[in-house]
């Protein structure tokens, strides 16, 4: 409360140091309760090494703070053991990384967007540019496996649509130390499929890692598909509107910062839709 | 065992309580288990101990009936690693305890199968049935039959591949185990591979995590499988056999005698587990071996335990997606209007996809003939299509929108004639009525309510004859034995699930901002009548 009052009475006259404006609004803050899921590469880890973690210093020292974490499997559960736990001392108060749309959540104004796209070999690999393309009936297709009740990536909702449906390899996202996330980029690295259908920011990371150059191609939606491009906020506890204008705050502040480090991480990038005229 | 007996009726003989003095019921004494998540089975009494079991982390505390209060003998805090709640989530429940021949059995959350010494509490030996690390977990009770364990195996949204396994109960070692989809020679009974698309089966879900029941003259043991695997019924082609299917196996063999699949072709997440019930009807004036069994899908079947024959298939709550079940060839006939669709916005679904029932034991009185059912009352909406985010990445889900059925109250406990189809009385539950039941000699039945309400009632006319507030809301099975003084109890584990209370649901995904919105768009005043806490009442006569 103290930072929005700050900032309303402030303004942000003086945005070209806004460090230093945020820092004396919130001198001596308790630390940013930061949910996040302790092994899930390149979006956070408990070593701290994702650029959900990055963002989350960025924006911690922005607030003159530190962060302190609550870690959960973002998985069922995630928000109700995270931001909604029973006990106070369990809880936390923002998700650095969700879609706008995503509703357990009040999202801030998105600050980067991003598509599913198709992974294969730079050299030989298949050229796929369309779920269309017709060659994809006869390929194995890595695809993350997510839930049950028609909880599929999107484009393998429309895979399923086309009648492409026997030869999808599955992955799991029960990340353990046997089945890390990277495993369905490996898998096209080493040949085990001949593409996957991965989310961008999920996909770009490990992409950089592999010894075989591979290509990153956004998956484009036909008409009458389910968009396979997101805008991605911040999340933080509905009603709590006090952290969500602060952080709607460094999100403006801080976009050439926040950019980098999604540079960093390889994170492919696609242009976000003009906000509707009112 | 759980159920009281392998038939699974969840009756008792013992009678000093009854119609007449119920009324006086009153604490004996209560033991709180430590543990907050929600409580489902009950708790075991063997001679003059006690067993109580908890949620994870899966304690177990062997209490002393013979002494003023029921001090602790032994407590057992198995080392498992933590990890497996965030990565089995949306459920930490157990439902209970099993015991045979000095040991105490359980099925840990984590897939150990364990056996303690009765006496002591110490292991004698542990097995897992699967890894955690794979979306497999355990919250099933096992069920001992002869010198065998049978457990089994939870994590169906998963692509877990669901089977049943029977472990050596001195040993631990294992000596069968039988999937629910697949080859003749993993299945033990033929017929599943051609219900699927290509190698879909090898995910196919088809989990066992309800309740066992066994037959010693037929020497059949029945159990449910839940819902197809992973994909979305587009994905999935064909009738998913042996999803959502009644099995009776072999014990010796784990082999099949008939396998009877209740909703082909599953697009409501009637997730087909719950337990059977063995009692022998009359039906149509000759006397049959029957399974009585009420489903997810609010249908409640009645089948020959022998050899799978379908007697009898009756709604026993609102029910929309079928008209009725052909008895000639087993199958539903559907309303076209209700089968979802990834496509479409489906409306006015009844049951939801928590069932008609969901785990929450029956009882069967042999002094009235009625089955004791608690029951849900709730509809649902499959909307469309809109992104989640799961493990970083934004997909696509069904809203599952749950809510009250017809007459707005979200349960109902009934009493039911099998061999008619027919329910005889009701009690309307404002929340859905998530705990089991019990039927005693006394003609007193006993269930809990999701605010905490244990209460007894007439088996005969449904009415109320006592009630008492526990500490939390109730979705565990009230017992009833004899202490070391002679006396008659009753016992209760209250604690009701996770934060959303329909934590309950646990199976169901309350988070899952699709499944979980509906469920808490049922559900969300829960907190207005309880809070977590897993807490051991019992109760007798002064």
């Amino acid at each position: 409360m103290n930072v929005l009052r700050a900032l309303l009475i402030g303004g942000c006259l003086a945005c070209a140091c806004a460090d230093v404006t945020f820092a004396q609004a919130q001198p001596k803050t308790k630390p940013l309760g930061v949910c996040a899921d302790p092994m899930n590469m390149p979006f956070s880890n408990r070593e701290q090494e994702g650029f959900e973690n990055k963002i989350a210093d960025l924006v911690a020292k922005t607030l003159g703070t530190t962060t302190r974490y609550v870690w959960w499997g973002q998985r069922q559960g995630f928000i109700r053991n995270t931001m909604n736990a029973t006990l106070e001392e369990g809880r936390c108060e923002v998700v650095v990384a969700v879609p706008k749309e995503y509703d357990l959540v009040r999202t801030t104004k998105p600050y980067f967007r991003s598509t599913y796209v198709f992974v294969y070999p730079k050299d030989k690999g298949p050229q796929i540019r369309s779920l269309d393309d017709p060659v994809l009936k006869k390929l194995k297709i890595g695809v993350h496996l997510l839930g049950n009740d028609y909880e599929n990536p999107p484009p393998v909702h429309e895979l399923s649509k086309r009648g492409v449906v026997g030869n999808l390899v599955g992955f799991n996202t029960f990340y353990s130390a046997e089945n890390p996330p990277s495993a369905i980029i490996d898998a096209v690295g080493s040949g085990k499929v001949d593409v996957a259908i991965v989310w961008g920011p999920a996909a770009g990371y490990f992409v950089k890692r592999q010894r075989v150059p591979l290509l990153m191609v956004p998956v484009p939606s036909a008409p009458g598909d389910l968009p396979f491009a997101f805008d991605i906020s911040m999340g933080v506890k509905p009603g709590n509107t006090a952290l969500l204008s602060t952080l709607e705050k460094v999100i403006d502040t801080k976009r050439v910062e926040i950019e980098r480090i999604l540079n960093d991480y390889n994170v492919p990038l696609v242009e976000r839709k003009a906000p509707p005229k009112p | 065992m759980q159920n009281k007996n392998a038939a699974s009726t969840r009756y008792s003989s013992v009678n000093e309580i009854n119609t007449g003095n119920v009324k006086n019921l009153r604490v004996a004494w209560s033991f709180s288990t430590g543990v907050l998540r929600g409580h489902e089975g009950g708790p075991l009494v063997v001679g003059n101990t006690m067993y109580v079991h908890t949620p994870f982390p899966n304690l177990v505390y062997a209490l002393d009936l013979t002494k003023e209060g029921a001090p602790i003998k032994w407590k057992y805090s198995p080392k498992q690693d933590a990890n497996v709640i965030p990565i089995a989530c949306c459920d930490t429940v157990n439902r209970g305890l099993a015991y045979a021949d000095g040991k105490i059995f359980m099925n840990q959350l984590d897939t150990t199968t364990v056996a303690l010494d009765a006496a002591t509490g110490k292991e004698l030996w542990k097995v897992k049935q699967g890894d955690y690390k794979n979306g497999q977990t355990v919250t099933s009770a096992p069920m001992v039959i002869k010198d065998k364990v049978i457990s089994g195996i939870s994590g169906g949204e998963f692509g877990v591949r669901g089977f049943v396994t029977a472990n050596d109960a001195n040993t631990g070692k294992q000596v069968w185990r039988m999937y629910s989809t697949g080859p003749e020679a993993e299945v033990g009974f033929p017929g599943s591979v051609e219900t699927w698309q290509g190698e879909e089966w090898k995910r196919g879900g088809g989990t066992t995590w309800g309740w066992y029941s066994y037959d010693p003259d037929l020497n059949l043991f029945y159990y449910g499988t839940g819902n197809p695997g992973s994909w979305n019924p587009d994905q999935r082609p064909g009738d998913n056999k042996f999803s959502m299917t009644i099995f009776a196996r072999n014990p010796d063999t784990g082999k099949a005698a008939w396998a009877y699949q209740k909703t082909p072709h599953d697009a409501w997440d009637y997730d087909g587990i719950n337990e059977n019930v063995l009692v022998d009807l009359n039906m149509k004036g000759q006397m049959r071996k029957t399974l009585v069994n009420f489903d997810r899908n609010g249908f409640s079947y009645v089948l020959d335990r022998q050899t799978g024959e379908l007697l009898l298939a009756e709604p026993f709550v609102a029910v929309n997606w079928a008209k009725s079940i052909d008895l000639k060839t087993g199958r539903p006939v559907e309303d076209p209007a209700k089968r979802t669709s990834s496509k479409a916005n489906t409306k006015d679904i009844c049951p939801s996809a928590m069932g008609g029932k969901n785990q929450q034991p029956v009882s069967y009185s042999p002094r009235t003939g009625y089955f004791y059912v608690p029951t849900n009352n709730l509809c649902m909406d499959y909307e469309g299509v809109q992104v989640k985010y799961q493990a970083g990445q934004p997909y696509v889900g069904a809203i599952v929108v749950s809510k009250p059925g017809p007459g707005g109250n979200r349960g109902e406990f009934i009493a039911w004639d099998p061999t008619t189809g027919k329910k005889v009385w009701g009690i309307k539950e404002e929340l859905s009525a998530w705990g089991g039941a019990l039927s005693t000699g006394g003609d007193v039945v006993f269930y809990g309510t999701m605010e905490g309400w244990l209460k007894a009632v007439d088996a005969k006319s449904g009415s109320v004859l006592w009630k008492f507030k526990t500490p939390s809301g109730i979705i565990g099975n009230p017992m009833t034995y004899v202490g070391p003084d002679g006396k008659q109890y009753v016992a209760v584990l209250s604690g009701v699930g996770g934060w959303s209370g329909i934590g309950v649901a646990a199976d169901m995904s309350l988070e899952d901002p699709t499944a979980g919105l509906g469920a808490i768009g049922a559900f969300k005043d829960l907190a207005n009548f309880s809070n977590q806490g897993g807490v051991l009442t019992v109760f007798s006569l002064p």
